[in-house]
């Protein structure tokens, strides 16, 4: 596998070489403020274009247009659809971390292993960086921003409760018990069959790996002890009756929230901006702790985040490197992406010194982004791979039906049932499987 | 289709039977009035060709292909785009998944369509019976829901079936009914899209029922008055009989409707565990193309739905046809 990835390395620095080459014969790639390279990026985070123009004042011979996207799915399928046809890619797109495997697949993104951008590495996590370079020596895209797992929890409900913040999964467990014990209309969080990616992200803090690359073999290691234990473990909460299984993001979810009938949330680090969306008036009321863990393993997953990666239809790609890098670890680029989008950035140094200042939805709680960097220090690494989709879409329709049979036994065979589905799929398009 | 290949073939005839008897100028307006039809069907065939034809075979070829991967599948070529044959139909066939979603679409049909054509047919004839008043009003108070999008209604309707915020269920509260099960739970669910349907089909079904029983000429009513017939009676054995065609073309396109369900299931999906990515036909074929990113299954799966409904629809007329139209043959 390493000599496969070197050898697509070197061929995708040769092309770019080439590239860069022909550009410079007319025109030159490197641009000038009479004759700027011209840069299109998809990308769906709010604002962007504002942080854009901090750059396109400052750098006359890159001028970047931002297109605003509907989101990370629609962006995606537009963008295959055009790498489909040929022509139409934008030069850079806001790409989610698990959607980066498919985009490779489909040849949708330049390999920037042999740019300026391969000695980021020490600038970002190294969950984050495992989720661009697929574990090996390609660079696919540049962090942009991450999604650390935190719990949720309304502290007022706490302390009349008497209960105390669960450090680990054994103590949300019984603080889920003495919660709906006290008060049988409320709980401490539901599960929820809507949400993947939330499952993955507490899958990845169990330290699964849904997704292996086996020399030239993908491994696919859903049904396995890890997933297996975080979904007995959720069998058994919801079969017990402790943990409500309605879905989340859902009108009834939004007034349960409001209500203090779900009196906690397992979130991630963008989570303020949920609440006080969704549940404008508990302002104040709710304080975020790390993630419980299992055992004394301090260990986190992600739920969300995206990076910035170069399309393989951009001509210019030295120069998409060159914005990309500034937009995801400059000091005052990542500043205004935190104020202007409110995003957590992935960049470590650059998120320390933009974060300093608690979000007013937890003005309660000034060390709210201690806490956040702590979580996202915690991160665990993980590997999505080439049908993340196929997957995510088998955990709707099985654990839909698990959480609503109730019983800790429809949990295993939910996760069961997604291994099947994703290895089948993998094999139908001819991928190899490693058994 | 018939017009395009019949109106040209007449002109033709006829133009050519004559330039043998008259004067050269005769051709050249033969000529131009071979060329009219063609010219004014012009706009009408580029864009059913454009638009319709095109897209519908190049769903049938990509309906034969399917995508190859080798290995990884990482960096440039990795895939490429082999003939499958009969394999995505075949998948799509044998596919439990698919066989449960016609089940269930089948299912909602019976529940839907007689509903709804029964309940368009009772506000029908109603409207145009003698004694009814505020015909204006109640008329556009049944159509109205059919001007709201089907998610809109589904996302209103959604609202009220969840028991935490709708408030039916909060008058159930206040009544004391404590148990009154959620429409949204498994069993349930296929009654709350239906009813969605249902609220939204029934004006449009009442409108065309209604028109035509507008069209019905009065002294037959004043006949059979003359002879002693009650309202009832006239409803039942002379408005009913004439309007037939009307209500197998409303049972035709409602059961059309039926099979191409799909912007209330997926409306709803979010909200409960009922519901499943391919719960219909249609939702199939779009989880298939959008979320899977397999457009070729997703094309197999569209022609075998297209045909199936084709089929259905053919069966449907033939069947019902020399019952509504014997009279006439």
């Amino acid at each position: 596998m390493r000599a496969a990835f070197r050898t697509g390395a070197i061929a995708a620095v040769a092309a770019a070489a080439l590239i860069m080459t022909g550009c410079s014969a007319d025109a030159g790639s490197e641009g000038s403020a009479d004759d700027p390279v011209e840069l299109t990026y998809w990308a769906w985070a709010p604002n962007l274009d504002k942080v854009v123009d901090i750059w396109n004042d400052q750098n006359p011979d890159i001028q970047v247009t931002v297109n605003k996207q509907d989101g990370g799915d629609p962006a995606i399928t537009k963008l295959l659809t055009a790498i489909k046809a040929g022509s139409g890619a934008p030069d850079l797109i806001q790409a989610e971390y698990q959607k980066i495997p498919t985009l490779v697949s489909s040849d949708a993104l330049a390999d920037l292993a042999g740019t300026d951008a391969a000695d980021l590495s020490g600038d970002f996590p190294d969950s984050a960086w495992d989720s661009v370079t697929l574990g090996g020596d390609a660079l696919y895209a540049i962090p942009q921003d991450t999604g650390p797992m935190m719990f949720f929890y309304r502290d007022d409900i706490f302390t009349q409760l008497g209960l105390t913040v669960p450090t680990t999964w054994d103590e949300y467990a019984a603080t889920a018990r003495a919660l709906h014990t006290a008060d049988p209309t409320k709980y401490l969080g539901t599960f929820s069959s809507n949400d993947a990616g939330w499952f993955a992200g507490l899958s990845q803090q169990a330290e699964a790996e849904w997704w292996s690359i086996d020399g030239d073999a993908w491994g696919v290691g859903i049904d396995e002890e890890p997933t297996q234990q975080v979904a007995d473990y959720w069998g058994g909460l919801v079969e017990e009756g402790v943990i409500d299984n309605k879905p989340m993001y859902t009108p009834e979810w939004n007034a349960a929230l409001n209500d203090g009938t779900q009196a906690g949330w397992l979130g991630a680090v963008w989570g303020p901006g949920v609440l006080s969306g969704n549940a404008a008036d508990t302002a104040g009321l709710w304080k975020a702790a790390p993630l419980p863990n299992w055992g004394s393993d301090v260990s986190n997953g992600n739920w969300g985040g995206s990076s910035t990666a170069v399309t393989s239809q951009s001509e210019h790609v030295d120069a998409a490197v060159k914005f990309a890098t500034w937009l995801n670890t400059d000091p005052e680029a990542v500043q205004a992406l935190v104020t202007e989008t409110g995003i957590y950035p992935a960049s470590t140094d650059a998120a320390a010194s933009a974060l300093t200042e608690a979000p007013e939805f937890f003005s309660n709680q000034p060390d709210f982004y201690d806490v956040a960097a702590e979580a996202a220090q915690a991160v665990a690494p993980f590997q999505y791979g080439p049908n993340v989709n196929v997957t995510f879409s088998a955990y709707n329709d099985e654990f839909a039906k698990a959480a609503e049979s109730k019983t800790r036994q429809a949990f295993l065979d939910a996760v069961a049932a997604m291994q099947q589905i994703t290895v089948d799929d993998l094999e139908s398009s001819g991928f190899t499987v490693a058994k | 289709m018939t017009a395009t290949v019949a109106t040209p073939r007449s002109g033709a005839g006829r133009g050519a039977g004559r330039s043998a008897t008259r004067r050269p100028a005769g051709r050249r307006s033969a000529t131009r009035r071979h060329l009219t039809p063609w010219m004014m069907l012009a706009p009408g065939i580029v864009l059913f060709t454009v638009f319709m034809a095109a897209p519908i075979l190049y769903t049938v070829v990509l309906s034969f292909q399917k995508e190859m991967v080798k290995g990884l599948g990482l960096g440039s070529g990795a895939k490429t785009r082999t003939f499958a044959g009969f394999e995505n139909y075949v998948a799509t066939l044998t596919d439990p998944e698919f066989l449960a979603s016609v089940g269930r679409v089948l299912l909602y049909g019976v529940i839907l369509v007689p509903t709804m054509l029964g309940l368009a047919l009772l506000f029908s004839l109603l409207l145009d019976a003698r004694r009814t008043g505020a015909k204006g009003f109640s008329r556009v108070s049944i159509f109205l829901p059919y001007a709201v999008p089907a998610v809109i209604s589904s996302l209103l309707w959604g609202f009220l079936y969840l028991p935490a915020v709708s408030p039916f269920y909060w008058i159930f509260e206040q009544l004391g009914w404590d148990d009154v099960p959620s429409l949204l739970s498994p069993g349930l669910v296929i009654f709350a899209i239906a009813n969605i349907g249902l609220w939204g089909g029934v004006g449009f079904n009442m409108i065309v029922m209604y028109t035509s029983l507008k069209a019905v000429p009065t002294e037959i009513y004043e006949a059979a008055r003359i002879d002693g017939a009650s309202e009832r009676q006239i409803a039942l054995r002379i408005k009913v009989p004439i309007i037939m065609p009307a209500l197998i073309m409303t049972a035709l396109f409602s059961m059309i409707a039926t099979l191409q369900v799909f912007a209330e299931p997926t409306t709803l999906r979010p909200l409960t565990n009922s519901l499943s990515t391919t719960w219909s036909p249609l939702m199939y074929v779009y989880r298939d193309a959008f979320t899977r990113d397999d457009i070729y299954s997703a094309a197999a799966t569209s022609v075998i739905i297209a045909v199936a409904t084709f089929a259905i629809s053919f069966f449907f007329l033939r069947v019902v046809q020399r019952r509504a139209f014997g009279q006439e043959d």
